[in-house]
């Protein structure tokens, strides 16, 4: 499974995510921001970080990087694309996941463990979680208060497109569980067809004991799996 | 060549002129013999830059002369852009800590966020990639409100800066006193990791290499900031010290650090330095002065931001996120096409020459011309007598053994000291700066020290800053001690190593007869301590005059510690972990309560004499704890400092925030001491340790074996129960909910309000 | 061609939160300011641009602003183009 990671000049967990690919046991590769192709790549993350200095709104000017057209296409082919953190504000500018993501309710960057409910096992980022488990890793953002407007809203809910809610530790959502302001206690949504997924919490920050938490690496075996699962299924097809 | 004549438009060289600058006339009389004729306005703008206290150390070079610096783990010592050691495994860490005191003072956000950019540029010319920060600030009391401001003002800018750059911050600490109300100390530290062949240094080697300047374009910001660091702040200062505010780019700093590891890796350059304090100026004198060899350079092809810059605002400029590369001859192209990659500009501006001289020339007309290394070095140099302040004497002789009663009760004085800011939980401040990017935060902060992997291995390196002002100010040389022993104590509780500190020296002004005796004397107490524990000073940063309308801020000599761990395995973290495991102190009670958190918080006094340190008695701790960390008996290791053993009893209990509910603890003390003295008093050399029931043995003979005393003095209990103490006298029984409300709760409460 | 200069006011949607607003107008309230009903923060970006006329310079803006300047899942923009400035005729 080749996995490209986009790297903008301003990525920070470009090499977290490649390293969780590797942990997961597929084939990471980074790919630079100007290139125009993803080459052979069956799935694509875009990481964490600042991308273009987040200056003007977070992911704005990263979303008009010549990159960016080829992983659109790749995404309305059904291509699997996962937006970590400054990922998921990318993938909201580029149009590939509704809603956008404001400022934290608190006013402050914040960064520290929280605790997320698996609201979907099915989609080919999860399958490798139970559905209602709660599982910890850190947040480490500004702008993570998950917004869209009632129809969205609704239409998210209503088709099961939210994939992580964040919680407290028994799974409980709340509004003290809730780090951001994120309407619906959202973390983590899909697009319509399912092959996009996009979250403010960092998967690739959970990946080993000694960091305190393994529950990211699931997302990744998930996601790896998820390639060779398709191929196997269309071979016995 | 041609002598450099006054430029149309200079001021002619007046004293009052040479006074501005900062200059004495005895100064003065020295830069004429240097030059042999009357300089130009050009020149005596970078002698008084190159000269000020910032880079040129007048009144502290001599006495840092004393501090030991070498080691055989030591690869670079003091006089680089970092120090440099060797942590193991093929790995080099360079770290260092810096001051930007005054520029937060004046406007907290940008003060403090350019503080970390020009440490991590520190480092990164070193050619290692940051890993970690630090931060050790120092603010008035809390319930003023400018206070307030500063406070939320530079951590806003540290963190909006350093987490874009995508550097974890993994500790240090934070302290309010009414010492520093006026006067926040803002030092900033940065570790990075290189493998050891990967290390560069700021020279201008090899004559007819190539001038280049990287990265921002120069504009007029900061200009003079060098002198400016080096002058005490007056009432009515703030609106005219803003143009010299700089304004800081970490997305530019970050193509910066990314390109600059490039072209370190590329072989393309000879030299790197960041143009930080006097800009232009002190990079490229002090790349020639380190080399031997001479620069020149003309302003005319650096590029700028405004027009009409005059070669004396483009030598001093500050401005942020610039970088002096020294290109070998012939690869100027290839530089160029890296530092395009990362959208950055660089431009030739110069070259290397064997004249020894640094000149600067503007279209081809020289306008400046000045021997480089007395430039660099040849700054006068002073060590003028110091006497203690009779007041500071009287405040350390006073009998406090009046104080040993709270006024409330003890349950109110405990309540009081664990919720005071200082013990507090600093997780509002921490948990604004990205700790956990980059994926090898190992501990985070919130413990004694935070711990970084070495990408690969699994080597630790660990960190903490240190200095308890309260206690330099009533004792330089005890509390500067104090402070190198409690910041080995606090790397050597993970199970690292100490090897090497940096230290940032915060003073008032070295004029006054009293503060260049906190200085010499906590000088010679880091000498001391340094010496005895074999942890060199590697490098650092002298930060003199930070005093408004005559108050000084307490002396903080601030010690920034590393240590290594061979095997992360071996960790050891700060919180008690299962009910039944045994508590002991590692270490004696003696009930040291001199400048105590107690005595402020409680009774609202700074006086006593504060608690003095058993160099060999700390050694022998020290190595004591290493044996129980790498036997790996040890549930739990937390020092015992600030808000003494009531702190770090609650902490161990607490554990970190949003971990869960954490456990309660049952103990007893039967030391002959008042209550008082016993849970606050502040000495040190101890250490509450916990182990499983099956290790108590163990525990106990690896201290006997190491002459350290241990006492059993508790067990730890389930979630849910509280915290009891027994002394002679007492019995307290503390519920956890209320502990964890004023530990956690007493900064968010007063900085969650209104403005 | 003229050079003119273009004020893009750019601001939250009306009904969606605005956390700064908020604390500012709490702020406010604390002061003094009673009579503060509500306090909305945007952002205001000024763009130096070639064209042959005020309302053709405005145009532009506005394409910008749909693409790039403002989000048009959160954000209102507003755009005015100044009369190009004494002497900026090429």
């Amino acid at each position: 499974m080749n996995v490209a990671v986009i790297t903008f000049p301003g990525s920070n967990c470009d090499q977290d995510c490649f390293r969780s690919v590797e942990l997961a046991g597929g084939s990471p590769r980074y790919v630079w921001h100007r290139e125009q192709s993803l080459g052979d790549a069956d799935a694509v993350i875009v990481p964490g970080g600042f991308a273009h200095g987040d200056y003007l709104r977070p992911g704005a000017i990263a979303r008009f990087s010549p990159i960016m057209g080829a992983v659109i296409a790749f995404a309305r082919d059904g291509g699997l694309v996962v937006g970590i953190c400054n990922g998921f504000q990318v993938l909201c500018e580029a149009g590939l996941l509704p809603g956008a993501l404001l400022r934290n309710e608190s006013m402050r960057f914040q960064s520290h463990d929280c605790a997320l409910r698996v609201e979907r096992s099915g989609t080919p980022f999860t399958r490798d979680y139970r559905k209602g488990r709660v599982i910890r890793m850190p947040l480490s953002h500004a702008d993570g208060n998950y917004y869209a407007d009632p129809e969205t809203l609704a239409a998210l809910e209503a088709t099961g497109r939210v994939v992580f809610r964040y919680s407290d530790a028994r799974g409980t959502v709340s509004a003290e569980a809730n780090p951001n302001g994120s309407l619906n206690h959202i973390a983590g949504i899909v697009n319509a067809d399912g092959n996009v997924l996009g979250m403010m919490p960092h998967p690739d920050r959970a990946i080993e004991e000694a960091l305190g938490s393994v529950d990211g690496l699931p997302l990744f075996t998930s996601l790896v799996g998820s390639g060779a699962g398709t191929a196997a299924h269309t071979e016995v097809a | 060549m041609a002598a450099p004549q006054p430029r149309s438009g200079d001021p002619p060289i007046t004293p009052d002129l040479v006074d501005e600058h900062g200059i004495s006339p005895d100064e003065y009389r020295e830069i004429l013999a240097i030059m042999g004729r009357e300089p130009t306005f050009t020149e005596l703008g970078v002698f008084s830059a190159m000269w000020s206290e910032h880079c040129g150390y007048k009144n502290s070079k001599r006495l840092l002369r004393l501090l030991p610096t070498k080691a055989p783990w030591v690869i670079q010592g003091p006089g680089e852009n970092a120090g440099v050691i060797d942590v193991g495994g093929g790995y080099a860490l360079a770290f260092k800590i810096e001051s930007h005191n005054h520029p937060s003072a004046v406007e907290p956000y940008q003060g403090a966020a350019t503080g970390i950019g020009g440490i991590l540029r520190d480092v990164f010319t070193m050619g290692a990639r940051p890993v970690a920060t630090l931060n050790s600030l120092h603010f008035g009391d809390l319930d003023r409100p400018r206070v307030r401001y500063l406070f939320s003002g530079v951590v806003k800018g540290i963190g909006d800066y350093g987490n874009c750059v995508g550097i974890p911050s993994t500790g240090g600490e934070v302290y309010f006193d009414r010492g520093y109300e006026d006067n926040p100390i803002v030092n900033a530290m940065c570790l990075g990791l290189m493998r050891k062949e990967d290390l560069i240094r700021g020279t201008a080697e090899g004559v007819g290499n190539t001038l280049m300047a990287v990265g921002a374009r120069t504009g007029r910001d900061g200009i003079h900031g060098a002198t400016f660091a080096s002058e005490e702040l007056s009432e009515g200062d703030d609106v005219e010290s803003r143009p010299q505010v700089q304004v800081g780019d970490p997305f530019t700093e970050k193509l910066l650090l990314e390109a600059s590891l490039e072209l370190i890796a590329s072989g393309h350059i000879v030299g790197i330095q960041d143009m930080g304090a006097a800009g232009l100026t002190s990079s490229g004198a002090e790349m020639a002065g380190r080399s031997g060899t001479g620069v020149e350079m003309d302003v005319a092809l650096v590029p700028v931001r405004e027009q009409g810059m005059t070669p004396y605002e483009i030598l001093l400029s500050e401005s942020q996120e610039r970088m002096l590369v020294v290109a070998a001859a012939g690869r100027e192209d290839a530089v160029r096409e890296i530092l395009e990659k990362w959208e950055l500009e660089a431009e030739t501006i110069g070259s290397v020459t064997a004249t020894g001289t640094f000149r600067v020339l503007e279209d081809g007309v020289a306008v400046a011309d000045i021997p480089a290394l007395p430039l660099t070095e040849g700054c006068p140099t002073y060590e003028r007598p110091g006497e203690e302040s009779a007041e500071v004497r009287n405040l350390r002789q006073m009998d406090i053994s009046g104080y040993m009663l709270p006024p409330a009760g003890l349950e109110e004085a405990f309540l009081a000291v664990v919720g005071s800011p200082n013990v507090a939980s600093k997780q509002w401040v921490y948990e604004q700066y990205d700790t956990t990017v980059r994926a090898n935060s190992i501990e985070r902060p919130g413990g004694d020290a935070g711990v970084i992997r070495v990408p690969g291995t699994n080597r630790g390196v660990a960190s903490s800053t240190d200095c308890n002002g309260r206690h330099t100010y009533l004792n330089p040389r005890a509390g500067a001690m104090g402070a190198v022993a409690e910041a080995a104590r606090n790397v050597t509780c993970t199970g690292a190593v100490p090897m090497a500190i940096t230290n940032c020296l915060n003073f008032g002004s070295p004029l006054k007869p009293h503060i260049r005796h906190q200085f010499r004397e906590a000088v010679l107490g880091m000498r001391d301590a340094c010496s005895y524990l074999e942890t060199p000073v590697t490098g650092g940063n002298v930060s003199f005059y930070n005093e408004t309308d005559g108050q000084a801020v307490y002396p903080t000599p601030v010690i920034g510690m590393i240590g290594v761990i061979e095997d992360l395995d071996t960790i050891v973290r700060h919180s008690f972990r299962g009910a039944g495991d045994a508590i002991f102190l590692l270490g004696a009670n003696r009930g040291e309560l001199g400048g105590s958190e107690y005595l402020y918080a409680v009774h609202d006094l700074v006086a006593g004499e504060p608690p003095r340190v058993d160099l060999q008695a700390e050694r022998a701790l020290q190595r004591c704890l290493l044996a129980m960390s790498s036997r790996g008996i040890l549930a739990s290791a937390h020092d015992v400092a600030g808000g003494g053993l009531a702190a770090t009893l609650v902490e161990s209990c607490l554990g970190r925030p949003r971990a869960g509910d954490g456990v309660g603890a049952s103990v007893r003390f039967t030391d002959d001491l008042p209550d008082a003295a016993l849970l606050f008093g502040e000495d040190h050399g101890r250490v509450v340790v916990s182990c499983a029931p099956n290790e108590e043995e163990r525990v106990r003979r690896v201290a006997s074996d190491h002459g350290v005393p241990c006492t059993r003095i508790g067990t730890v209990t389930v979630a849910g129960s509280p915290l009891e103490i027994e002394t002679r006298a007492s019995t307290l029984r503390l519920d956890m909910d209320v502990l964890s409300d004023q530990y956690f709760g007493a900064i968010p409460s007063v900085m969650n309000q209104a403005v | 061609m003229n050079r003119f200069t273009v004020e893009v006011l750019v601001t939250p949607r009306p009904g969606l939160l605005d956390p700064q607003g908020k604390a500012i107008h709490h702020a406010l309230a604390s002061l003094g300011y009673d009579s503060v009903e509500d306090v909305r923060v945007g952002r205001a970006i000024y763009l130096d641009i070639e064209a042959g006329s005020a309302a053709e310079a405005t145009e532009r803006v506005e394409d910008a602003c749909r693409k790039l300047l403002a989000n048009p899942v959160t954000e209102d923009f507003r755009v005015t183009a100044a009369e190009p400035a004494c002497g900026a005729v090429r």
